[in-house]
């Protein structure tokens, strides 16, 4: 049914923390590697040894460059994927029932089997977070791993989705926004979390710590060098400190 | 957005065909027996034909029966459960006119508004993206509406309202494509809203996700042709309003002009839809450093 549910039980999701991604795309590739032989079928690439290979995603990450007058250039890593949104409109638009939203715990999933793969809802999603799957004809988008965050087979610890279990750097956080105690919902307060599109209406779940400004060296008359030379000037002896205090009389 | 043609084809013959059954359902003297046939023949196959155009456009069109069930909140399911209602209302109809029945007016009129109610449809699947800025604009479906019913006018070889139909619509679809230049800009979607990052000073894109593209781009970012957009509107602007409104004065003299009339005014359509489609512009190109 694509009709939303008025609300859901939790709200499962992810915290993404732009002041930590380093932009490795280590989520990208493990995302593919789990989705590509779990839920739903494969995770398709066309031409992958072509002059263009094409093939579905379902996380991203795109870097921006940010710059204030004055002040150096500054990078930032854009990790994206589904934000599993409160108001989503890629279900609403689904014309089969296809895309819905779980009442259990609000993710968005789409059933392959029901899909026609008319793409309106990749349309209808601002963000770009679903693909056509251009060899099964389905429509692809983040389960939020749902194929692991319940599965008794695995560790414990790995029950979390594949991007936050890889990301070497720690920036991808994954819990129950419903729960005002769970360590996304403190991040998120703490660090001023931020919804990506608000206009758009989606309200997402997903949240975005933004990065810190960075320091300007250049400003500060910050010497990364200065206190190693400090050291090393005390220590000098010897022939070298004649030379230095001979030099220094000129 | 990508202008699939089997997308173009949809919403051109479908809206010509369902235009025509507005048309005849409205008729206040309508034609009867062999010769309404015709005219019949040729709604259904447009409209027809429209729709099975829309299924080369899905990636598993053998399940295409599903899209019927999700009319309480999808407008491409509604578009789909119309289209049917409406096919067979005006079966009916045009039965009874066949057979020269003692046909119901009141069947006609609930025929033609179901027709006019499926092209609003239509045109609601794209009005309703709020994604994309150009789009989602009470101008889009009023055009779409006054295309397929000036279209259905034409081919019913009815001067007046095809003179009037033909002005019309191309001075909405002018309506629609300055407004739509601002649309985006006026939206309040930008590359700030869309990366939450504003206050860390002028944002653009450093480095895409991939080096090649990806479905999104070639669905969504389509920027191909965006250069020639004012040749084609012009074009559009001529095989829509200034042929066809020529032809149509000179078919008072020369009957059989009013057929120019309509191959050029159908010419203007495929153009113009095209355009619809290409100048659209996604607002997920904003985290592709287009926008
Ligand atoms: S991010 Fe896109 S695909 Fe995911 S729920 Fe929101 S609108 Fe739907
Ligand atoms: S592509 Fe599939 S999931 Fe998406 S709207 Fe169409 S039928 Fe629904």
């Amino acid at each position: 049914m694509t009709s939303l549910p008025r609300q859901t039980d939790k709200k499962l999701g992810l915290a993404i923390d732009l002041d930590t991604c380093v932009g490795c795309h280590a989520c990208v590739i493990s995302c593919k590697e789990w989705n590509t032989s779990n839920y739903g079928v494969p995770l398709s690439d066309v031409e992958p040894y072509g002059a263009n290979p094409v093939g579905s995603f379902l996380n991203r990450v795109h870097t921006f460059e940010a710059k204030l007058e004055e002040r150096p250039a500054q990078i930032i890593h854009f990790p994206k994927s589904c934000l599993h949104c409160e108001d989503a409109p890629c279900v609403t638009v689904c014309p089969t029932g296809a895309s819905y939203k779980r009442t259990e715990d609000g993710i968005v999933l789409v059933n392959e089997d029901w899909c026609i793969g008319c793409g309106l809802c990749a349309w209808a999603c601002p963000y770009g977070a679903r693909e056509m799957d251009e060899v099964a004809g389905v429509m692809k988008k983040c389960t939020l791993c749902v194929d692991r965050i319940y599965n008794e087979n695995i560790p414990e610890e790995d029950r979390e989705p594949a991007c936050v279990r890889s990301c070497p750097a720690g920036a991808r956080h994954f819990g129950d926004f419903a729960d005002p105690t769970s360590s996304v919902s403190k991040l998120t307060k703490e660090r001023g979390g931020i919804d990506l599109m608000p206009e758009q209406g989606t309200k997402p779940v997903n949240k975005y710590l933004p990065p810190r400004l960075k320091n300007d060296i250049a400003q500060e008359n910050f010497d990364v060098l200065r206190p190693l030379l400090e050291e090393h000037d005390k220590n000098i002896s010897g022939f070298l400190s004649w030379v230095d205090k001979t030099l220094e009389k000129f | 957005m990508h202008p699939a043609p089997s997308i173009i084809i949809f919403t051109v013959f479908s809206g010509l065909g369902f235009g025509l059954m507005a048309y005849l359902g409205f008729d206040t003297d309508p034609l009867r027996g062999w010769n309404v046939l015709p005219y019949y023949l040729i709604a259904f196959s447009l409209s027809i034909g429209g729709l099975l155009s829309s299924l080369f456009h899905l990636g598993n069109p053998q399940r295409a029966w599903r899209a019927l069930s999700q009319w309480r909140t999808s407008w491409l399911s509604r578009e789909g459960v119309l289209a049917i209602v409406t096919l067979a209302l005006n079966f009916l109809f045009g039965l009874s006119l066949f057979f020269s029945l003692d046909y119901s007016k009141n069947l006609g009129f609930v025929s033609g508004i179901f027709a006019i109610i499926t092209v609003f449809s239509t045109a609601m699947i794209y009005a309703q993206m709020k994604t994309v800025p150009r789009w989602n604009n009470s101008g889009v479906p009023i055009l779409f509406i006054l295309c397929s019913l000036a279209g259905g006018a034409i081919i019913m070889g009815d001067f007046k309202l095809g003179l009037i139909g033909v002005i019309l619509s191309t001075l909405i679809q002018l309506l629609v494509w300055v407004r739509g230049d601002k649309a985006l800009k006026n939206s309040s979607t930008n590359i700030s809203t869309s990366t939450g990052l504003k206050n860390l000073g002028k944002l653009r894109l450093l480095e895409s996700p991939h080096t090649g593209e990806n479905y999104l781009m070639k669905e969504m970012v389509f920027v191909i042709a965006r250069k020639h957009v004012f040749k084609l509107r012009i074009l559009s602007l001529c095989f829509l309003g200034v042929i066809p409104v020529i032809f149509l004065i000179l078919s008072l003299s020369v009957g059989f002009l009013i057929g120019l009339a309509m191959i050029s005014y159908f010419f203007g359509l495929l153009i113009s839809r095209w355009l619809f489609f290409a100048e659209a512009e996604h607002v997920v190109s904003f985290y592709y450093g287009r926008g």
